[in-house]
């Protein structure tokens, strides 16, 4: 093998590889852990993209249902002492901070469906609206809470999963680093294995696709174009919901001002790296932790050699840069062209039909829906 | 209805040319309604946003004073009005505060007239911000005289670098600004960060900083912080209104805003124009990020907090994109962010009010459905909704 390592470039190449294979299953759970608000978000903006409605505002969604989940599960932990934990150390204070915070990141989802969908305004400045609203509302009520200093409500333990499954070979540390998680990391894997089946397998996912693409040729074959976008925009704010929860309920069990730090952007990136597929989105998220995960396994252990002196050198902010120049390269084309559903960004207008020019004939479909 | 209004979407599809070149400037009492008509929705949006904000302050009030207290958005008003303008030093730093966000709102404004919704603002103006403390940094033994010039040139020059690369990827690849800008924000977040604590780190600080800028720095001019580089926005904003409005190039910019179809085949260049408009940005980025490092601050944090670039979108916003509507959107949100200091420490109502009562104007400007059902004004005339789908795809293919 040494010798191997020798060759100039490939062999540092190999030697690479061969030491990401060695340390992955030690840092297998770190990445997962920081994939699932990322793969999360990156759902929320696969539900709103795919049915044409541009969503910057995953960030501000997440921040928002990370606040309210953290502040509700507190206050009714102070209501509701005790409660004998349930399975993943469930209290009532977590499940109703949990369910508090879905209804938040739906609140906020309707508000950029109304403006994009109804008001047609641009979706980009809605998202930024939710944005910086959501830094400011939770920056503000974050400092008014933090100074009766409320108790922390816990948080959701991790599932164990049988030593059975850790010992199947080549495989096993895979299983188990995914499935040892709490309740809202497997239910990303759950939805992520889902949405995929549900987009290209089901009647919804080919209406969603068909709204996205080209919402005028939906619309004559009777699809309920506002409807769905809605629907879908309003679904969506269950991912981000769950993205927020996650950082203030599972993964942590506090909240800072701006804890989400970028997650809702590296969650665009993702879906747009993983071609807006749940599952593409998913490996995107793993993909780009994968990069933070590797930096910190140079840093404790680095490989031997010319190649550790190397890892060791480049610079860990290099690390966090990786994912966005990454996204900004498959943007360009370089490396295979990601094309995104071709009426995103684009107010549905429905058409009139004083309108219609005279030469067109009338269809009898559209005349159907709109009867 | 009896006739359609020619709607601004109708203007992107496939229409004869001629009907998009940007409108003529009305003259006389039709340009004095006009401009009633611009300014009457933002103020009703401020308006509005005071009341949302009042309300929020009331419902909060428990945690603030322990109690309902009806009184508290008087009291915290009163205190943001005196803390910006209350004394000279108040009115002095409200300026201050503005002349970032209208440097950089003028970034965002004039992506805005070419068709470009520029999120970069934020990373041109850290790099502007880097490469201006660097150069600070670096002629600390020369006189003021070339130290300035020299750090104020790398800032613009930086800033220009960003704004390009955004420009030229849309321009000849089709890659969205909007994504391309977010993701090159980041980057220059990291970039920061590694130079700051690396390469550029200070001999005997603390926490990761560069040196103190000495030379460099910008002379006080007026009351306890007002330097010079106050003028710089005050020069910007008109050279920007004359360049957009009376010059041959922003006649072609805001024609390639308004169609850039209608653009090419009135033998303009859109995918130069494209580039030069995001360019120019971040130039103006660049220098307000320059100006607050050699003005502000006068060192460079690893960790650089600030948030003027994406403020700067609410302030193109607001200012609907004209550099003179930036002037005073800039102006308002510089006064917020200079008195909300003292909103906090008299009011106790936290800082992020700011941010709040900002989302709130835009609400009611992306909305102003609402605003003019409330307060009954007319539906304003053509150009007011220039704004209303900058972005009209992701997936847009490449200019030609």
């Amino acid at each position: 093998m040494e010798v191997v390592y020798d060759i100039p470039l490939i062999g540092w190449l190999i030697q690479f590889v061969v030491y990401v294979i060695e340390v992955m299953p030690i840092i297998a759970p770190t990445i997962i852990g920081a994939a699932t608000p990322i793969a999360l978000g990156a759902l929320c903006g696969f539900m709103n993209e795919r049915s044409g409605v541009v969503n910057i505002g995953i960030e501000g969604m997440m921040l928002t249902a990370a606040f309210v989940a953290w502040w509700t599960a507190s206050l009714t932990a102070q209501l509701l002492p005790g409660g004998e934990p349930w399975l993943f150390g469930m209290t009532p204070a977590l499940l109703i901070g949990l369910v508090a915070a879905l209804v938040a990141a739906m609140l906020v989802s309707l508000v950029h469906a109304w403006l994009s969908i109804t008001v047609r305004a641009d979706q980009i400045i809605s998202g930024t609206i939710i944005n910086i609203f959501a830094v400011g509302i939770t920056g503000y009520l974050n400092l008014l809470v933090s100074r009766s200093a409320p108790p922390s409500a816990g948080q959701f333990t991790r599932w164990n999963p049988p030593e059975v499954l850790a010992d199947i070979p080549v495989i096993g540390w895979l299983l188990d680093a995914l499935l040892s998680q709490g309740p809202i990391g497997l239910g990303l894997l759950v939805a992520v294995i889902v949405m995929q089946v549900m987009l290209f397998r089901s009647r919804w996912g080919l209406r969603t696709r068909a709204v996205g693409e080209h919402p005028e040729a939906a619309e004559t074959v009777g699809i309920d174009v506002v409807a769905l976008r809605y629907r879908n925009v309003i679904l969506g704010g269950v991912f981000a919901g769950l993205a927020g929860a996650y950082l203030t309920i599972e993964f942590g069990n506090s909240f800072q001002g701006e804890m989400t730090n970028g997650r809702g952007f590296i969650a665009l990136a993702a879906l747009i790296f993983g071609r807006w597929t749940p599952l593409g989105a998913f490996g995107a998220a793993i993909l780009f932790t994968a990069s933070e995960g590797i930096q910190r396994a140079v840093r404790f252990g680095p490989p031997e050699g010319a190649l550790g002196d190397f890892l060791a050198s480049v610079p860990p902010q290099f690390y966090s840069a990786v994912p966005y120049l990454v996204t900004i390269i498959i943007l360009a084309g370089v490396v295979g062209r990601s094309l995104a559903p071709a009426a995103v960004g684009k107010p549905y207008t429905r058409e009139k039909r004083e309108r219609r020019r005279p030469e067109e004939p009338a269809e009898p479909a559209t005349a159907a829906t709109e009867g | 209805m009896t006739k359609d209004p020619v709607t601004r979407e109708e203007l992107h599809e496939e229409q004869p040319p001629q009907a998009a070149v940007p409108e003529q400037e009305p003259r006389g009492a039709a340009r004095a309604r006009v401009l009633l008509r611009q300014v009457l929705l933002p103020a009703s949006a401020i308006v509005l946003s005071l009341v949302v904000g009042a309300v929020i302050m009331i419902a909060s009030s428990p945690l603030v004073r322990g109690d309902i207290d009806l009184s508290l958005p008087l009291t915290a008003y009163w205190a943001l009005l005196n803390g910006s303008l209350g004394s000279f030093n108040a009115i002095v730093s409200t300026l201050v505060q503005a002349t970032p966000l209208i440097l950089a709102g003028l970034a965002v404004g004039i992506g805005f007239k070419a068709g470009l919704f520029n999120i970069g603002a934020q990373g041109q103006f850290l790099m502007g911000a880097l490469a201006a403390a660097t150069m600070g940094v670096a002629t600390a033994d020369l006189p003021p005289l070339i130290a300035i010039p020299v750090a104020l040139a790398a800032g613009m020059a930086a800033g220009l670098a960003y704004g390009f690369i955004p420009g030229f990827l849309k321009a000849y690849t089709g890659a969205h600004e909007v994504v391309t800008t977010i993701m090159l924000n980041y980057v220059a977040i990291q970039l920061v960060a590694y130079v700051i604590s690396g390469p550029l780190r200070g001999a005997n600080v603390t926490f990761a900083r560069t040196e103190a800028i000495t030379s460099a720095a910008l002379p006080v001019i007026a009351g306890r912080d007002g330097h010079i580089g106050l003028l710089f926005a005050a020069v910007a904003v008109p050279i920007m209104a004359w360049m957009l409005f009376r010059s041959t190039l922003g006649f072609e910019i805001r024609t390639v805003g308004a169609n850039p179809d209608a653009a090419r085949y009135a033998g303009m260049h859109p995918r130069l124009l494209i580039i030069l408009a995001l360019s120019l940005g971040g130039l103006l980025a660049g220098l307000a990020g320059a100006t607050e490092i050699l003005g502000q601050v006068r060192h460079m944090p690893a960790a650089y907090a600030t948030a003027v670039g994406f403020d700067a979108i609410a302030v193109a916003l607001l200012g609907r994109a004209h550099p003179v509507g930036i002037l005073f959107a800039g102006l308002l949100f510089g006064a917020m962010r200079a008195g909300a200091g003292l909103m906090q420490i008299q009011a106790g109502i936290p800082v992020q009010m700011v941010n709040v009562l900002q989302a709130v104007i835009l609400f009611f400007l992306a909305a102003d459905l609402i605003v003019r059902a409330i307060f009954r004004l007319r539906a304003a005339g053509v150009g007011v909704d220039e704004m209303q789908t900058i972005t009209r795809s992701y997936g847009e293919q490449t200019a030609k």
